[in-house]
């Protein structure tokens, strides 16, 4: 059997369904960032093996992107989530619709 | 066939951290399956010869980002499991499965049935050469930090102006600016 570009691609589409699955079924804020995590990484998946198998390093560039605005997502996520779990501690996602006012 | 064997471990280590993650009913839990799903995704990527990504992924995600969801968790106490058994919004979980199921046929239909004539979908795609930026002998960080620096300069600035922003983000939500405490649990301080 040979490694082509469909099995790692065929691994990223899993990877992505299952982040976008929990995201809509999960309750708490902080598994739900996981999830938006695990579905960033399937598209660096996808960007690698496109960079690999095109020989073009372009791919791993926009990875860096990727990745640094997974970091400021994740910073200003965790935020808001510590300034409504300070307000209440036993919060879902469904209460940050009290934000409405 | 060694590469085949890794993979397979790869990905096995890769979706059974991410199905932790949706599964476990504990948040600490669930972080520390992400740690295992992307310690995966590195392996991953090593198999693909990325190898500076893959010590990036260890150091930025399985390091920096999951210490700090495991912080948050730590510091608002809420490393208490929910009971997963109950559905406060009736139907969510079975139209949230639903959508996956038609999210991954979709993805995989356009992967492998997708693309003109014979060639189909990712064959389709990767199929040709690329003539952007064929890559070359020198080492891969010396050609992705050319990339970064050169033709990605603008995109390099922006983030750093994002970085910067969400630095800055970050202390304005988190201030305490009515001066009261923030509720910590400690074990035990429930029964004073």
């Amino acid at each position: 059997m040979e490694l082509t570009e469909s099995w790692f691609l065929v691994l990223s589409a899993l990877l992505f369904t299952i982040g976008a699955t929990g995201l809509l079924i999960r309750r708490n804020p902080l598994v739900m960032f996981m999830c938006v995590e695990l579905m960033l990484n399937a598209v660096n998946i996808t960007f690698v093996t496109f960079s690999n198998s095109l020989r073009d390093l372009s791919g791993q560039t926009a990875v860096f992107f990727v990745l640094v605005v997974a970091a400021a997502e994740v910073v200003i996520g965790l935020s808001i989530v510590v300034a409504v779990m300070r307000r209440d501690p036993e919060a879902t996602a469904d209460d940050i619709a009290t934000l409405r006012g | 066939m060694v590469d085949v064997v890794s993979f397979l471990i790869a990905a096995a280590i890769v979706l059974g951290g991410a199905l932790g993650v949706v599964g476990f009913s504990n948040p600490v839990h669930a972080a520390l399956s992400l740690i295992a799903s992307f310690f995966g995704v590195a392996v991953v990527f090593i198999i693909q010869e990325a190898h500076f990504l893959a010590l990036v992924q260890v150091v930025v995600y399985a390091g920096a980002i999951v210490v700090l969801f495991l912080f948050v968790i730590m510091l608002l106490g809420v490393d208490t499991a929910t009971d997963l058994r109950t559905e406060p919004l009736v139907g969510q979980r079975a139209l949230g499965l639903t959508f996956g199921a038609i999210l991954l046929t979709l993805i995989l239909g356009g992967l492998f049935l997708s693309g003109p004539g014979d060639e189909r979908g990712a064959v389709a795609l990767t199929g040709q050469q690329s003539v952007v930026q064929p890559v070359d002998d020198r080492s891969q960080i010396e050609q992705l930090g050319e990339d970064l620096f050169t033709r990605n300069i603008l995109a390099f600035q922006a983030t750093a102006l994002l970085l910067t922003i969400a630095t800055v983000g970050a202390v304005v939500l988190v201030r305490n600016e009515g001066g009261e405490d923030l509720v910590i649990d400690e074990p035990g301080s429930a029964a004073d």
